[in-house]
């Protein structure tokens, strides 16, 4: 980032990794382990380690386990964390810093959401190559090849949605979709990460 | 007041009753947009978890597009998670210049550019509640909600993190609480109102999708809501459509309909139910609305009960008092 974090002369640990991958301010270095963002988390039950104790596991260098972790792909964006942190630490965008990490790295096959990535990069392909997101495409595809039962689960509801005329059944592709495809093509030369 | 509008993919299709409701009341309310052209879809919360210079730049299109808007570069969009996503990148290019340049750089090979600071991006929440207040909203209303229980819901990406500017409280916001009682209705304490509904964790996994969703039905139900009013096509469409799946699996028998902020204003101010979308909803509105006399045509015969013959069987009949 702008300023880039890296205080001495030294290789960079992992925590400088996350925090220059993650844009603006981010603050993660500032942690104070009080757990404010575990307790606010809404999925954090769920989640193998809270975002509190993924952060001393990034401090502590432990690479494989945090992005092994189940967390970034439980969390649900909801910012209650991010608003509560008493040290206004990004944790929301950290924890998209950790999913393209994993995704990079490949460490999200062996976590427990290891199809979580597939349902991103279902949605990603409709929109780079539409311009536009399309519900119909998105659930058959990711269903199909992922959850096949979830599938016979959610037909009745796809037809409730169908009924009544709330999901297209072809996509919808934007007039400037090569002007889109040049400017996304150039974004990921430049690397992908800020 | 002219805005330049941003309706996202949701918008289009699923959440097509929020679109034409807000179009139905903008009008009347004074508000005038001046829709993006060709816009294209925000990257909801997917993106960014794959490539993070791709998901700004693909949400800087619709920034530099709408710069070119002669709107005062104020930009409104409807859905939380699109307000989100523009927000973000809207604040984060101004704050940082280096990133705000790769973004730029993206953005020539599509002959656009964005200068950072232009665009200021609004919540549809935000300009009915600040522009026209609440004093304007309460002189349209010719049908009060009276007697109609409302569970406000905010969910998250409206109230918080706030990146451009705060408007409401990220704890306990009141902004959709005061348009409901200017409406006339009665607003239920709804103490799970900016709780998260998810998002797009029923895709990823069910269970924790599914006990998120039934702890703000239950909540709703508890506070004896007729309606859960929503601002939100995300939250719309999981506290709706999968509603059925939470009574599947938890065995419970909610049927809380839940409608979009747009569409009872709409109905307050005497606009026809079926110009507002009403009748797309899964859990059907129609008993709910019927409380309060609001009568709306099925879009689809649903095949009435049948009722017992009164001489069926021999029943004790209860006295009339209460």
């Amino acid at each position: 980032m702008s300023s880039t974090h890296n205080t001495s002369p030294r290789a960079p640990t992992f925590m400088d990794e996350v925090i220059n991958h993650t844009p603006g301010d981010n603050r993660l270095a500032n942690c104070i382990q009080c757990g404010t963002c575990g307790g606010s988390c809404p999925s954090g039950a769920d989640m193998e380690h809270t975002p509190r104790a993924l952060f001393q596991m990034i401090k502590g260098g432990f690479r494989e386990m945090v992005l092994r972790s189940n967390t970034p792909w439980y969390c649900v964006s909801c910012y209650y964390c991010t608003s509560r942190c008493p040290q206004n630490i990004h944790i929301t965008d950290v924890m998209y810093t950790l999913k393209r990490m994993a995704l990079k790295e490949g460490y999200y096959r062996e976590s427990s959401a290891s199809e979580a990535p597939a349902f991103s990069s279902t949605f990603i392909d409709y929109v780079e190559n539409y311009g536009r997101s399309f519900e119909l495409g998105l659930a058959t595809r990711y269903l199909l090849r992922y959850n096949p039962m979830g599938m016979v689960q959610m037909a009745g509801m796809g037809m409730g949605m169908l009924r009544r005329g709330r999901m297209d059944l072809i996509p919808t592709r934007i007039k400037g979709i090569n002007q889109l495809k040049a400017i996304l093509g150039k974004a990921k030369t430049l690397g992908g990460e800020v | 007041m002219k805005y330049g509008y941003y309706p996202g993919c949701s918008l289009e299709r699923n959440a097509a009753a929020y679109n034409v409701s807000t179009m139905a009341i903008a009008e009347p309310l004074g508000i005038e947009f001046n829709e993006i052209d060709d816009w294209n879809c925000c990257g909801a919360t997917e993106y960014t978890s794959i490539d993070l210079l791709a998901a700004y730049a693909l949400i800087a299109r619709n920034l530099a597009l709408a710069e070119q808007l002669p709107d005062n570069g104020k930009l409104v969009a409807p859905c939380s998670a699109c307000f989100l996503n523009l927000t973000k990148v809207a604040h984060q290019l101004e704050e940082e210049e280096t990133l705000a340049d790769k973004v730029n750089l993206a953005l020539a090979e599509g002959k656009l550019h964005y200068t950072p600071g232009s665009i200021q991006v609004y919540h549809l929440l935000e300009v009915i509640f600040n522009d026209v207040g609440l004093d304007n909203l309460a002189k349209k209303v010719v049908k009060p909600l009276k007697g109609l229980r409302i569970a406000p819901y905010y969910g998250c990406m409206i109230v918080r993190p706030g990146y451009q500017r705060t408007f409401d409280n990220p704890e306990h916001p009141t902004s959709l609480d005061s348009i409901m009682n200017a409406l006339g209705a009665f607003v239920v304490d709804f103490p799970m109102k900016a709780n998260c509904c998810g998002g797009h964790m029923t895709q990823i996994s069910q269970p924790v999708a599914l006990e998120m969703l039934r702890r703000l039905l239950k909540n709703a139900a508890d506070y004896r809501a007729d309606i859960i009013v929503t601002l939100c096509p995300m939250c719309q469409l999981n506290l709706d459509a999968y509603q059925e799946n939470v009574n599947a699996y938890f065995k419970t028998d909610y049927h809380i309909p839940t409608l979009y902020f747009t569409q009872l204003i709409g109905i307050a101010m005497g606009i026809p139910a079926e110009q507002l979308g009403i009748g797309k909803e899964l859990v059907d509105a129609r008993p709910a609305l019927a409380k309060i006399g609001i009568e709306v045509p099925s879009e689809e015969s649903v095949p009435e009960k049948k009722k017992h013959p009164k001489e069926s069987l021999p029943m004790p009949t209860m006295s009339k008092e209460d």
